[in-house]
């Protein structure tokens, strides 16, 4: 079967300045995104996972152009062809913003606390083009009942409303325009456990319900997984592993291995001994040379104690490129196999 | 709320014994009762979980024991707090002045606490080495030389490179990870007996909380401390304590040892919360959330506060507050479901 690619991501690096001193010189750059590949397709949902300032936010926002990037093209189907979002028309990049959306992780800064939930979802109605009042408040409470919420609630505040409800009408403000494509970013982080099934429930059905496009943003490796069709674990600005969620067991890079190790399980009879990653993620701006995980990577340190030393050199001195551990599944290491 | 039964023959090694305890916190929108009448206990050596999603008051019963309520807003209503102090007296906290003598004393020297954001906790114009030295300098007897090697070498218990340029180092100049190592080190310097861990990984990524959870249970095995941990992380609790506490607005509703909890969980709280939680191997499953939300606590109605969600509600908990009853040895579960009664 051929994927409909929806989203091509080429060589894609974004990023920021760090400036010092009392001129605001430019002294370095802080690699958000560091070359990133990736294809998102049609109807399935992308699952991008990893640690805090591995870059993940920051290359959600690159694919809805919330950030400008430094190198590398984002392609997006438009009207049937794939274009360079940077190269879009006006016309053009109106249609991109309304069939793009987001939904953030904050439903307590997201949300305009000045404004009832019918003004907030009334303004992307009229913008995009429903003209007619009473057209557009049928439309609310449509969208409110699709999000599990009471029409009555139109008239309320943000502040009147859960951490969970508000996520659902952020959710419902996202999906005025009629999306085909939704860039969720940790949408249930700030949410208690409890509400966070409810939520992510309530996302999954309304993506299939839709046959929405969705690239999931998360630093829990569970949610990703719950979540999504296809998962991209990112280190340090780069993409390590990718595969399909249902191979979570079967995935090969250290990294990938050792964020499963570190997830504490709900059952105290699994208790025990594990190998946790020591030290931390290194510096963004002056990433290591080589393989970027190699000074933390325990499949490197089992190789140094081991025979043929000479293969963590390689950890040091040639970057991984993609390998291929079997159809839809890659990874960035060099000595995968030797971890089996 | 029905007190857990005193077990006499371990009563002796008791560290710290909580009855009935009541915290109110009053706000502009009204009363809280965020702790509404908890019991519970800690041994030494011991550790217990305290589990509960926002609202739930496990925060508050750790700010009560340590007596850092803030004084315009909350107050302990009623109940004790028994803590068993090296000398072998037994003091009721709750009886206290909070910033009085005696509770000074405590702190620090018997009972310590790591905050969540270690950030805000460690004062950001004092190195790290000064702030483990001032509490080295107020609760020991060491020498001003003794306590500048003091602080090093607690700096490398707690897993920290270069402990002699930490200490020169200021809580910016560290990583999330390595200043929560800081705050459990200033915990640590005077030797407490206990130590409360108030959500002390939540704001970490997730493999350096692993690092961090094993550097707290390995320090707390290794000095005999007794434990309370207080998370919303129910695979925190199952990887890390003994016993566990389940908090929901204010009231502990289940109790017991971690594995009693974990393989035979009884109150529907519980039983839904665990079934809800999303795990590795969640995929493809459908799993069913707990409906509705946590109501506002200032508007709650009297008996059962999980009445409003509960899928498994008895007509009996609507405005009474169910017993605390013992389903099986040490397991305690307050709902009327096991109060043998038919509705």
């Amino acid at each position: 079967m051929k994927r409909d690619i929806l989203f091509r991501v080429e060589a894609l690096s974004t990023y920021f300045p760090i400036r010092k001193g009392i001129f605001r010189r430019v002294a370095g750059h802080v690699r958000a995104v560091d070359g990133v590949d990736l294809t998102v397709a049609r109807g399935e949902t992308l699952g991008l996972v990893g640690e805090s300032g591995c870059g993940k936010t920051t290359l959600g926002r690159s694919l809805l152009r919330l950030v400008e990037t430094t190198s590398g093209r984002i392609l997006y189907r438009l009207d049937g062809r794939m274009r360079g979002i940077d190269e879009l028309s006006r016309a053009q990049m109106r249609r991109f913003r309304s069939q793009a959306q987001i939904v953030f992780q904050n439903p307590y800064s997201s949300l305009n606390p000045t404004k009832t939930v019918s003004q907030t979802l009334d303004e992307p109605l009229r913008v995009f083009g429903m003209k007619v009042r009473h057209r557009r408040q049928e439309r609310i409470a449509e969208l409110l009942q699709a999000v599990n919420l009471r029409p009555e609630y139109m008239t309320r505040y943000p502040h009147q409303f859960s951490g969970g409800q508000r996520q659902r009408i952020a959710l419902a403000r996202s999906l005025t325009v009629d999306p085909i494509f939704l860039l969720c970013d940790e949408p249930v982080s700030a949410l208690d456990v409890s509400v966070q099934t409810q939520v992510l429930n309530l996302l999954r059905e309304i993506q299939r319900e839709r046959g929405l496009t969705m690239v999931f943003i998360a630093h829990d490796l569970k949610v990703v997984e719950y979540m999504s069709d296809v998962v991209a674990v990112m280190y340090l600005g780069r993409i390590v592993e990718r595969f399909p969620a249902d191979a979570l067991s079967r995935t090969v890079h250290p990294y990938t291995r050792a964020l499963i190790a570190a997830i504490p399980v709900a059952d105290p009879a699994r208790r025990g001994a594990k190998t946790i990653l020591t030290g931390e993620v290194p510096d963004p701006a002056n990433p290591p040379r080589g393989c970027r995980f190699h000074p933390r990577c325990p499949l490197r340190q089992a190789i140094l104690s081991g025979r043929v030393q000479a293969d963590a050199q390689r950890c040091v001195e040639e970057e991984p490129q993609w390998r291929h551990v079997a159809p839809g599944h890659h990874a960035a290491c060099h000595h995968y196999e030797h971890g089996r | 709320m029905a007190a857990i039964p005193d077990r006499s023959a371990h009563q002796h090694s008791e560290l710290l014994t909580v009855r009935d305890l009541k915290t109110q916190l009053h706000t502009r929108r009204g009363t809280v009762k965020a702790v509404d009448g908890v019991s519970f206990s800690v041994r030494s050596g011991r550790s217990l979980g305290i589990v509960g999603e926002t609202g739930s008051g496990k925060s508050m019963t750790a700010y009560s024991i340590m007596r850092l309520l803030p004084a315009r807003t909350a107050r302990i209503v009623s109940g004790a707090i028994h803590y068993a102090t090296a000398d072998g007296d037994v003091v009721d906290i709750a009886g206290l002045q909070p910033f009085g003598v005696r509770m000074r004393r405590l702190r620090g020297r018997e009972i310590a606490l790591i905050f969540q954001d270690s950030l805000s906790a460690l004062n950001p114009v004092h190195t790290i080495g000064f702030q483990i030295a001032e509490n080295l300098r107020n609760n020991t007897a060491l020498t001003r030389s003794e306590v500048k090697d003091r602080a090093a070498e607690l700096l490398a218990e707690v897993g920290m490179s270069a402990p002699q340029r930490r200490i020169r180092q200021f809580p910016h100049e560290l990583s999330g990870g390595m200043r929560q190592r800081a705050l459990i080190a200033i915990a640590l310097a005077a030797q407490p007996r206990l130590l409360i861990a108030d959500e002390p990984t939540t704001a970490l990524d997730v493999t350096v909380e692993a690092q961090i959870l094993q550097l707290i249970t390995g320090l707390q095995k290794h000095h005999g401390m007794g434990l309370i941990l207080i998370t919303h992380d129910m695979g925190v609790i199952a990887q890390t304590v003994d016993a566990v506490a389940v908090m929901y607005l204010g009231d502990i509703i289940e109790y017991g040892d971690v594995s009693t909890i974990f393989a035979r969980p009884q109150h529907p709280y519980t039983v839904k919360l665990l079934e809800s939680i999303i795990e590795l191997g969640s995929r493809g499953k459908e799993l069913q959330p707990i409906e509705g939300s946590i109501p506002d606590p200032t508007t709650l109605n009297p008996g059962c506060k999980f009445y409003s969600r509960c899928p498994l509600r008895k007509q009996k908990a609507e405005g009474n507050e169910p017993p605390l009853i013992e389903v099986e040895p040490d397991h305690f579960v307050k709902c009327y479901r096991f109060d043998g009664s038919d509705y």
